[in-house]
């Protein structure tokens, strides 16, 4: 193992240009790459935070009474995709407003009649697709008891068209920069093999195995996408701590939010992918050469 | 211990070797000789199957050369040590690198090859320029180093191909001396040369004279 490094540490040091410019383009990938998944990984915490994680109130009609509760929570379950069911009573949800609103609650004794629906809470399974909610919303509004179905529609509507756009772009630009990155270290596998034609046929004449003389090409390639996707993170690490803190402020008007760097575990992935695409970079180049 | 049965090699439309039969024994000293295209070389490659067979069969060992699997390949060159007339070494390694080249890939411990790369550096009297690069060296120097990483894998069989073509008279001597050395600890070595007369005045041993790719004679001793 110590030998293989050696002469892929040697390789590096041989043809350093091109090995930076690999590097960079994988850091380059990785770092649009990561854009997208800091992005999917905040928005999804906002739809989940203005969400409450798919909740949903049912409001129920004057005529309902507690007997028909059994018949109707089979009903609104066997539409599927219900993670959670709670009822609310009229009278439940006045103690709440009370409570929550104790500055009025003069003028809420003053009511004669509690003006307040009986309700349903729900929590909606795959609420981050917004078709399926407003499929599900629009059966449950349709049976007979049901008087309105409340479920952020104006706002996650808007929200998730935007979002979903944003992921095909994402998902576009994540492998468009992939098979560049993916080309440009199987070419440079390539250079490196050709400008050590001589040396591997030597090799292959003292009687050195394939693996013998395909391992440096391959600690090469597995170098350059660590080093690479380290390189790309540590940018994405630089521009957020520049920037997250005036995107915070600028939102801080309309919801209450602080943008997140990536999970570790998100951290992990992706430097085991732009490993991967080194490595895989390198097989490519390999099995075409040595076929 | 290499037995060569109706060998022919075809390059493009021009057969190279026709109908080679040979059979060599363990610790000869084999000189082929002829003049330049006769075959010497091809014949060499044949035996370490840098060239494939075309038709016949070889036996190196009983090991039929023509149905050896690429993953046997390996094993099987670490049988040779091989001399090159132009010496391929590697330019970007060291005298030292380039021979203990041959013991990385067969696995040896770093150890074993520091001791056993020294013993061979110091028996061709190339010690001092262990650190050289190739192409700081003369080309005697750097075939020193050729045959030293053709010997530092205790070969059974030596195969070398004009291995003073492109050297002095006092290089080619000292190559052929150090060759010689190895042949009375009992490797077998193969030399293609056009040089007849150097190497009568040198080897004691068989020589198989090629030309236009046939034997015309054999066994003719010094």
């Amino acid at each position: 193992m110590r030998h293989f490094l050696k002469r892929a540490l040697a390789d590096i040091r041989s043809n350093k240009i091109l090995n930076l410019i690999t590097i960079i383009t994988i850091s380059l990938s990785i770092l649009v790459v990561s854009v997208f998944l800091l992005f999917f990984e905040n928005a999804g915490r906002v739809i989940e935070s203005w969400n409450q994680g798919g909740r949903a109130m049912i409001y129920l009609k004057e005529e309902f009474n507690v007997d028909m509760l059994a018949q109707l929570k089979t009903k609104i379950n066997s539409l599927g995709d219900i993670d959670k069911m709670a009822y609310i009573s009229k009278t439940k949800a006045l103690d709440t407003l009370k409570k929550n609103t104790a500055f009025q609650t003069t003028f809420l004794k003053t009511l004669k009649d509690n003006p307040l629906p009986d309700a349903l809470e729900i929590k909606i399974k795959s609420y981050k697709n917004f078709k399926t909610v407003q499929t599900l919303a629009q059966n449950i509004k349709a049976i007979d008891i049901v008087d309105d179905i409340e479920y952020g529609q104006s706002w996650l509507g808007k929200f998730l068209k935007i979002f979903n756009l944003f992921k095909i772009t994402g998902y576009s630009m994540c492998g468009f920069f992939f098979l560049m990155a993916l080309f440009i270290t199987a070419n440079t596998v390539r250079l490196a093999f050709y400008s050590r034609r001589l040396e591997v046929e030597i090799m292959r004449l003292v009687g050195a195995t394939e693996t013998f003389i395909k391992a440096p090409f391959y600690i090469e390639g597995i170098m350059q996408g660590f080093f690479g996707g380290v390189l790309g993170l540590g940018a994405l690490l630089i521009t957020y701590l520049m920037v997250s803190s005036e995107i915070t402020q600028s939102l801080a008007s309309y919801v209450h939010f602080d943008i997140r760097f990536l999970s570790v575990k998100i951290i992990m992935f992706i430097i085991f992918s732009s490993t991967f695409l080194g490595w895989f970079g390198c097989y490519l180049s390999l099995k075409q050469i040595f076929k | 211990m290499i037995r060569l049965f109706n060998v022919s090699k075809r390059f493009g439309g021009k057969l190279a070797l026709k109908n080679i039969s040979l059979d060599i024994e363990q610790g000869e000293f084999i000189f082929i000789s002829g003049p330049s295209g006769a075959g010497k070389s091809t014949l060499l490659k044949i035996l370490y199957l840098a060239e494939n067979i075309f038709e016949g069969q070889v036996l190196i060992d009983g090991m039929n050369l023509s149905r050896i699997s690429s993953s046997k390949l390996p094993v099987l060159r670490r049988r040779f040590g091989i001399v090159f007339q132009d010496f391929k070494l590697i330019p970007s390694r060291t005298a030292y690198e380039n021979i203990a080249l041959v013991l990385e890939a067969a696995g040896q411990k770093p150890g074993f090859i520091k001791k056993k790369v020294m013993q061979v550096l110091r028996s061709t009297g190339m010690e001092k320029k262990a650190n050289a690069l190739p192409l700081t060296l003369s080309g005697g120097e750097q075939q020193r180093v050729a045959v030293a990483r053709a010997v530092v894998g205790d070969p059974s069989i030596i195969l070398a191909d004009e291995p003073t073509g492109s050297l002095d008279s006092a290089s080619a001597r000292a190559i052929l001396d150090f060759l010689t050395e190895y042949h009375k600890k009992g490797v077998t070595i193969l030399i293609a040369s056009h040089d007849l007369h150097l190497m009568k005045n040198t080897i004691q041993g068989r020589i198989i004279e090629i030309n236009d790719g046939r034997i015309i004679q054999k066994d003719i001793l010094p």
